[in-house]
């Protein structure tokens, strides 16, 4: 029977079999205690109701084994609990490496998504279905908060700096994205859909309609009309350091620290570009901030980690 | 009649009149009046505002008000509930009153500092309801940045004003009874004698002592910033929002806990008296009290599991909030066993106490949810989490502040209070809170974000009941509004003992003198000794001090 | 009544008890300083991690000397007020005012230079605001330093300047000479809270002027 009353989410992607699996062990143990709890008031409250005013109860201290007992077992319970929960979170937080990899930027009050292949959404995320999808997100004002309730998952959408969640959608249709961070006047208008399709269909939504240039090459134009190519080119005026292979790859700074070279070292770099000099450089590097949009950050990030492939097609 | 069995005798209410009197008095049981009228004020405005938030969320368009209005309704409604009702409630009137009476002393160490600190939180009021008054602040009651600090063009700043200065009373008050009761307990009164009403207060002062100054400078940050653009917690600047997060809730979780620590403590008191038993593992308790207030103090992060911090903080933050859960779930077992082979009866206190033990376990077991790291990633930020802390401050601290004051209120004004209708409102602020927040766990499972003014259709059913449920809670808190005021005049008198509690604030007349005690007593017996009488714990010992 | 029992309030049993209450008061409220300065330390850890290159440039701009002096100044008063308490427990009310008198001075001159030091900030646009000006690509953080920088050392000026009105009313009380032997409680706390605030700049001074200018 249906009553059109949802009383649990849809389960659409692989993390959320998983995430109700542990709400119903967690559920099934909060009904035993409070269960047990109400019972247990209901019949003393019962049995040992007072029948005569001047009644004078035996005092009992309390016991060490009863005090030992409830305090073993509900930590043995509780510790259950952080294990598995701890390890479905871990697995949240590492997306496997052939994800495909979509932009997303929230703003006051809207989504915008790019894909890699260039399409742009807004408040619409299409994603193939059995396929990794890892979503690279920030914000252009306040903290917002990307929530897909039947993927089980959401995150914190930062401005100034990017996060990351990735899913892998099981079942084809239309789901709720929420934003679930208050945002403002409009915060409950910051919705939209994800749309979950077969990958076949998925291709044909991708190359149907406005057929965008891919990520990495406005990013490459990016690069070029910014002029960064004078300085960052392998073998060039070596006035910074070259970017091929850069991705992923820990690099030293002046002063002996070292830092991983990801995607909020890079846009810190186009930014604030003294705020990490490299190890051998000079800090000549103007800032770019207020040139570049966040699109356009994610664009050139994106194309600096084309340049790992690249490289490594070549050697 | 009646009248004149009060009236014979002089004690704290009849010693002097005028509206000087109570104004300048430094008489710790006056300031528990003072309190309870201002924090009523505030628990009905911040009701009003759940009200009407309620209503508009019968449907699921935004048609009662615009979208602004309705984020300034749960902005005020968080600020005012939390800041100047739920953190005073409990410490503030029932310790005020009860602290000096339950260790035998004869006021609180600085009865001056005690008024000081009422004055300073009508002054926070004051500029909280200045800015309602003059149109509102939208950011919620957690001040996010850089929404707080650069975006919203509300009264933010009059807000974050006024919770400053309301921090100073909460930090005077620990102040006091920290002081009051290490120094000022009367002869034979050790700590392992005194009430858990007390222990628990003490932990609660603790925590306003090193949790409030943080949360005071971390809103002078936020004003700064608003005022002279500062970049402290703006990204734009070069600044980190998640830092203001940590800061945050590094005095708002613990915040938590002084809002039910003392529910907890009444809650001992009420299990103890109407069961006429010791509780059941008296240290346990008191020990889990501080515990709580300890641990309390590491697992902020558990707020911001979703907000950006790494996976391994955040795995520390997850365990550590299982360990607070422990001394609390260790805290109602031992209040369900003190009931066994107790003689119960159900005054309405106890109606009271009861219901919080039920509501408290609801509240605290969908805490082990939102502490699962992998299920808090769903449900953080739905209702779900609405509902969770519903249960803990309305169904925890709000029933405990109830059957405290009704239990003190022969004590208090030196009448009773109509019991048939006390039960009637225990049992219709029970249905109607169930009614109200147990379908929003439902609507936060399903995926409902909380501070949402307008919603998908398919969470109107589950939002209607909760609305329903509401206009229950509503008359249920305003049945014990009309008939306490009625009782003040027409109450039958209480006498000094009506519960046959063997508290010692039970052993001096309703309502006390002045300085509490003619004698000053002297104790024998540790808290609890229902199988004794109380002329076998206590002994009158000199005459006070002229 | 004996003498002492002049001094105690209604409340209290008796006069020692009142006494140890005052004093336990006075350290509890210290750990709520603690706290409060606390929160605003671990702010600038936090942030001088993040950008040490640019604290430590913005910590150039800052005059060591006078951080160096004023850190001298306190530590005198520090000293003077010490010498205050124990003029009155050893009953000497001449010595009290003066050495109260003298502590005073010394704040005001602390505060003094304090002035001066801010005075100097503003001329070279180094309070944050509109008007901040400062090597255009550590700007920002920089900014942040001097918000730190104002808000931390204003905050313990203003500590200092109730300090002052404490000694103050101190000396307008000793001179009516309610203080001696038996009864100098309020000498003793505002001697504690005096060396609490003098112990803030203790940290504050390396922490701003000295730490990390070198990186």
């Amino acid at each position: 029977m249906d009553l059109g009353v949802p009383l649990f989410p849809e389960q659409a992607s692989t993390m959320a079999s998983r995430v109700d699996a542990l709400f119903f062990f967690l559920v099934a143990v909060s009904v035993f205690f409070v269960a047990l709890i109400f019972l247990a008031i209901f019949v003393f409250a019962v049995k040992y109701r007072r029948r005569a005013e001047d009644e004078r109860p035996q005092p009992i201290e309390g016991t060490l084994w009863l005090e030992v007992a409830w305090s073993v077992i509900p930590f043995g319970l509780t510790m259950v609990m952080f294990v598995w929960g701890a390890i479905i979170f871990f697995d949240i937080h590492n997306p496997p490496d052939d994800a495909l990899e979509i932009s997303i930027v929230g703003r006051q009050w809207m989504w915008k998504a790019q894909h890699p292949t260039g399409q742009s959404e807004i408040n619409e995320l299409h994603v193939p279905l059995g396929q990794p999808v890892k979503l690279m997100m920030t914000s252009e004002d306040v903290i917002h908060d990307f929530y897909l309730p039947a993927f089980r998952i959401k995150q914190d959408v930062l401005p100034g700096r990017y996060t990351s969640m990735w899913f892998e959608a099981t079942k084809a249709g239309v789901y709720q994205l929420f934003c679930a961070e208050y945002c403002g006047t409009q915060h409950s208008g910051m919705i939209g859909r994800v749309v979950a399709l077969e990958p076949a269909q998925f291709e044909k939504w991708l190359s149907g309609g406005a057929t965008g240039v891919s990520m990495i090459d406005q990013g490459a134009s990016l690069f070029k009309r910014f002029g960064c190519e004078t300085c960052h080119r392998a073998g060039g005026t070596n006035q910074g350091p070259s970017l091929a292979g850069l991705f992923g790859k820990t690099v030293k700074l002046q002063g002996g620290n070292t830092v991983t070279a990801d995607e909020n070292y890079i846009r810190e770099s186009i930014l604030d570009p003294r705020a990490k000099i490299v190890a051998g450089y000079q800090p000549i590097m103007p800032t770019f901030k207020g040139l570049v949009s966040e699109e356009g950050l994610l664009q050139l990030i994106a194309y600096i980690k084309s340049l790992n492939t690249a490289e490594r097609k070549t050697s | 009649m009646n009248l004149s069995e009060i009236e014979r005798r002089e004690h704290y209410l009849n010693v002097n009149y005028g509206i000087r009197s109570w104004l300048f008095t430094t008489d710790h049981k006056r300031i528990a009046w003072l309190y309870l009228l201002s924090v009523t004020v505030f628990f009905f405005i911040g009701g009003l505002f759940a009200t009407l938030m309620r209503i508009e969320l019968l449907t699921p368009q935004g048609d009662l008000v615009q979208a602004e209005t309705y984020n300034k309704f749960f902005t005020m409604h968080g600020v005012t509930m939390v800041f100047f009702f739920l953190i005073p409630s409990i410490p503030n009137v029932l310790g005020n009153f009860l602290v000096p009476m339950m260790i035998g002393a004869r006021d609180l160490a600085f009865p001056r500092l005690n008024l000081a600190s009422w004055y300073i939180f009508i002054l926070g009021g004051a500029f909280t309801l200045m800015a309602a008054a003059a149109g509102g602040v939208d950011t919620g009651w957690t001040f996010y940045t850089p929404y707080s600090s650069i975006y919203s063009n509300t009264h933010v700043v009059l807000t974050v004003v006024g919770v400053f200065v309301t921090g100073f009373s909460s930090i005077l008050t620990g102040l006091n009874f920290i002081v009051t009761i290490h120094k000022m307990r009367a002869p034979g009164m050790t700590w392992f004698r005194l009430p858990l009403f007390i222990w628990a207060h003490y932990a609660t002062s603790i925590i306003f002592i090193l949790g409030t100054p943080v949360i005071a400078i971390t809103l002078v940050l936020v004003g700064l910033e608003r005022i002279f653009r500062l970049g402290i917690f703006d990204p734009a600047l070069g600044g980190d929002p998640v830092l203001f997060q940590h800061l945050f809730w590094f005095y708002s979780h613990p915040a938590v806990y002084i809002m039910i620590l003392p529910a907890m403590g009444v809650v001992s008191e009420l299990i103890a008296c109407f069961s006429r038993k010791r509780i059941f593992g008296y240290s346990v308790v008191a020990f889990a009290s501080l515990a709580i207030a300890v641990i309390g103090f590491l697992v902020w992060g558990h707020h911001m599991f979703v907000a950006g911090q790494s996976v391994h903080a955040s795995m520390i933050f997850s365990l550590l909030s299982f360990l607070v859960a422990i001394p609390s779930a260790i805290k109602v077992f031992n209040w369900t066993a003190t009931l066994y082979k107790g003689s119960i009866s159900y005054d309405a206190p106890m109606l009271y106490a009861l219901g919080f033990i039920g509501l408290f376990t609801i509240g605290g077991l969908t805490g082990l949810f939102l502490a699962t790291l992998g299920i808090d990633v769903h449900v953080h930020d739905t209702y779900f989490v609405v509902a969770h802390f519903h249960y803990i401050m309305v169904g925890g601290a709000v029933m405990g502040y109830l059957g405290g004051i009704h239990f003190w209120w022969p004590k208090m004004t030196g009448r009773t209070y109509p019991e048939i209708w006390a039960r009637l409102a225990a049992l219709l602020i029970f249905v109607g809170f169930n009614l109200t927040f147990f379908p929003q766990f439902v609507l936060g499972y399903v995926g409902m974000p909380r501070r949402y003014h307008v919603y998908p259709p398919e969470f109107q059913v589950l939002n209607v009941m909760s609305t329903a449920g509401a206009s229950i809670l509503a008359v249920g808190y305003l049945l014990p509004l009309m008939y306490l005021i009625w009782s003040l005049r027409y109450g039958a008198v209480a006498g000094a003992n009506p519960w046959r509690a063997r508290g010692l604030e039970w052993q001096t007349p309703s309502p006390p003198p002045t300085e509490n005690f003619d004698r000053t007593p002297t104790v024998t017996e540790g808290a609890y000794a229902y199988e004794k009488d109380p002329e076998e714990i206590y002994t009158l010992g000199k005459p006070a001090h002229v | 009544m004996s003498k002492v029992e002049v001094f105690r309030q209604h409340h209290f049993e008796d006069v020692e008890q009142q006494h140890e209450a005052s004093w336990l008061g006075m350290w509890v409220f210290l750990a709520t300083e603690v706290m409060f300065f606390g929160g605003m330390f671990a702010c600038y850890f936090v942030y001088k991690h993040w950008y040490l290159q640019a604290f430590a440039a913005a910590s150039n701009h800052l005059d060591i000397w006078l951080g160096a002096i004023n850190t001298a100044v306190l530590i005198c008063s520090s000293f003077t007020m010490a010498m205050a308490v124990y003029s009155a427990e050893t009953n000497r009310a001449k010595p009290l005012v003066r050495y109260l008198l003298l502590t005073i001075l010394l704040g005001l001159v602390f505060l003094g230079i304090k002035l001066f030091e801010y005075h100097s900030k503003f001329e070279e646009h180094l309070v944050p605001g509109s008007s901040f000006k400062f090597e255009e690509s550590l700007a920002r953080p920089a900014e942040i330093f001097f918000s730190f920088y104002f808000a931390m050392t204003g905050m313990h000026a203003v500590h200092m300047i109730i300090g002052i009105g404490l000694l103050t009313a101190l000396v307008l009380q000793a001179r009516r000479g309610r203080f001696s032997v038996v009864y100098h409680t309020p000498v003793e706390l505002t001697g504690l809270y005096w060396h609490f605030v003098d112990i803030v700049w203790i940290f504050l001074f390396p922490l701003l002027y000295l730490l990390g200018r070198h990186v």
